[in-house]
């Protein structure tokens, strides 16, 4: 099945929503068992592997981010963190029957007790079609600031 | 002012008191004395291959930059114009070709911070111009040591050597660097960088701790070990596994792997074993290094698993991982922390990848391992203002009469190496005090 360009942004919005409701097995599932969540440290990294990123995570890193931070030994998120996406309209790069790419700018806030930090970011996402459904094979976010000296950023951009 | 007696009294053996942590008068003695008389990080000699490579950096609070002179030697200099004042170079790396230009009057100087030129330099005739400071050029650091591709530099001019400073802990530096087939490291990109609201010394402390791990941890590596049998243990584990399940290990483990002091403040854990000596091997390595070394040699380089080596005062290196790790102090309570990682050259690409992963899982601010660690440093932060108690305990393991001036290896659970490194931040804070 053909999705049209408004399903594909819809997509790219709920996957927001998702993040800062913190429905994270929901989240979880919309991703392909070998997709990677990329956070470059470096502007315009073309490397993930032998140079540091921020994130390099496969499923089985996201899925124990997203466990720990339900864990009841999780010290950094007694009290927890909350999140909020404003993202402005996504860019559909690329489209085809089965693979998708789009690139959104979005900020990203996210506080815990006193403190609050914002993030500019540009994610780009690869997307697949898998059973009539879409699905995130890869998902690329670029902070403005990326090599910037950050406190701890506890959730997911 | 605080006299040396003073100093000295805050550091009672089985205990320090809560101001070296918290006091801006201490921060600002330490700028003054501990990071001027001991031998501080500075760069490692790859980040500045070429001639006129440059690169700026902090030690303690002085903005110095390592710069690759003509001659091909590297150089420290502070990174101040001897006109008005204005930092010569203010990104992060670059190449300055064969002089260094102050953007605001256009003095120049060599790449080793002799002045070259002055535009309009007649006005400065019969003005005594010659005889001042200013005419000397930069600043360079008051001493310089590149060993084995690591540029450490005093900045007082007279002081303790560089051999006499670091002796056998250089045995960390050279098994890090061994592990190259060709001998050499090069670096890998640039550092993570994390920013701390703690005091310095609680990470430097934090490298030797071994009776953390599996508490203030257990939500990042517990929940990996719990998701992997749920899984059904499968072989060969997922990358997570290998790297932050060991964090988990049992009191045992951590009490029999050892603590090894060296004198001055310097030393490691991990003497027999680590959380490192698990990993798998990787096709080719071991082949390149026993071409290199001879397969004995090969061997032993490889079963020397040294988990973290401190470099006192506030460099802690990762020999298996070739990671460096640098906190730098930015206030009495905030400190930057600079993680890098390096190329074994001649080994497999495989090898990097692993330390590039073993540097985002574990110490970069999005690390789900950084974020409890950094946790407990700030609640200590700001515990420590509380006046219910005015003194930190160090007691762990500590016998009367602890002599820091013999290396010794003790159970890995001690705090020996905390006491070391106070013993030593008491020897370097006071020695240039006035009634030392
Ligand atoms: S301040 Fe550097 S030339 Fe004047
Ligand atoms: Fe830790």
């Amino acid at each position: 099945m053909a999705f049209s360009k408004d399903q594909v942004i819809d997509f790219i919005y709920n996957e927001a929503r998702m993040l800062d409701e913190g429905r994270y097995d929901e989240w979880l599932s919309l991703w392909l068992e070998d997709g990677h969540y990329w956070m470059p440290l470096d502007y315009k990294q073309t490397d993930p592997h032998l140079v540091t990123s921020l994130l390099y995570e496969d499923m089985f890193m996201l899925r124990l981010r997203v466990e720990r931070l339900n864990g009841a030994r999780t010290f950094s998120q007694k009290p927890k963190s909350r999140c909020h996406h404003v993202i402005q309209r996504p860019f559909v790069d690329e489209m085809t029957e089965d693979r998708i790419v789009t690139n959104t700018s979005m900020h990203y806030v996210e506080t815990r007790l006193d403190e609050q930090f914002l993030l500019a970011l540009t994610a780009v996402h690869e997307l697949a079609v898998v059973d009539g459904a879409l699905r995130i094979a890869n998902k690329r976010v670029d902070i403005l600031n990326s090599d910037a000296a950050f406190g701890n950023i506890q959730l997911l951009p | 002012m605080r006299t040396a007696s003073e100093i000295t009294a805050m550091f009672t053996g089985p205990q320090v008191h809560r101001d070296v942590y918290t006091s801006p008068e201490i921060y600002r003695l330490e700028m003054k004395h501990l990071f001027a008389n001991t031998w501080v990080f500075v760069g490692h000699e790859s980040q500045t291959p070429n001639k006129g490579d440059y690169f700026t950096t902090q030690i303690g609070d002085q903005p110095v930059i390592q710069v690759r002179h003509s001659d091909g030697e590297i150089y420290v200099l502070f990174n101040r114009c001897p006109h008005k004042g204005t930092k010569i170079a203010i990104d992060r790396e670059g190449n300055t070709g064969k002089f260094f230009r102050c953007p605001y009057h256009a003095w120049s100087f060599k790449t080793n911070g002799c002045l070259l030129a002055i535009p309009l330099k007649k006005g400065y005739e019969d003005t005594g111009f010659s005889e001042s400071e200013s005419a000397k050029g930069m600043t360079p650091v008051g001493a310089v040591r590149n060993y084995r591709g690591f540029v450490f530099a005093r900045l007082a001019p007279e002081g303790i050597g560089f051999e006499d400073y670091f002796g056998d802990s250089l045995s960390s530096i050279d098994n890090m660097v061994d592990r190259s087939p060709e001998g050499r490291l090069e670096i890998a990109g640039p550092p993570l960088r994390y920013m701390h609201k703690c005091n310095w010394k609680m990470l430097v402390e934090n490298q030797t701790d071994t009776c953390h791990p599996m508490v203030a941890h257990e939500s990042s590596a517990g929940t990996a070990v719990n998701i992997w049998e749920e899984m059904g243990n499968p072989e060969p584990r997922p990358p997570a596994m290998e790297i932050i399940a060991p964090f988990m290990s049992p009191y045992e483990f951590f009490e029999k792997m050892g603590i090894r002091t060296w004198p001055n403040g310097h030393g490691h854990t991990g003497v027999h074993h680590s959380i490192h000596s698990d990993y798998s091997a990787i096709p080719g390595y071991f082949d390149a290094l026993s071409e290199a070394y001879g397969e004995e040699r090969a061997k032993s380089i490889l079963d020397e698993n040294r988990h973290n080596t401190v470099y006192f005062p506030n460099i802690m290196i990762k020999g298996p991982i070739q990671q460096l790790r640098n906190f730098i102090p930015l206030g009495p309570d905030k400190t930057l922390v600079e993680s890098y990682i390096y190329r074994l050259v001649g080994a497999p690409d495989q090898l990097l990848a692993r330390t590039a992963m073993y540097n985002r899982m574990i110490n970069a601010p999005t690390s789900i391992v950084g974020h409890d660690d950094l946790e407990m440093y700030e609640r200590a932060q700001e515990g420590l203002m509380s006046n219910g108690m005015e003194w930190v305990n160090v007691q762990r393991l500590r016998t009367e009469a602890e002599d820091f001036s013999q290396e010794t290896v003790e159970n890995g659970t001690t705090e020996r190496q905390m006491r070391n490194q106070f013993d030593a931040w008491v020897k370097f804070m006071t020695v240039s005090m006035e009634g030392a």
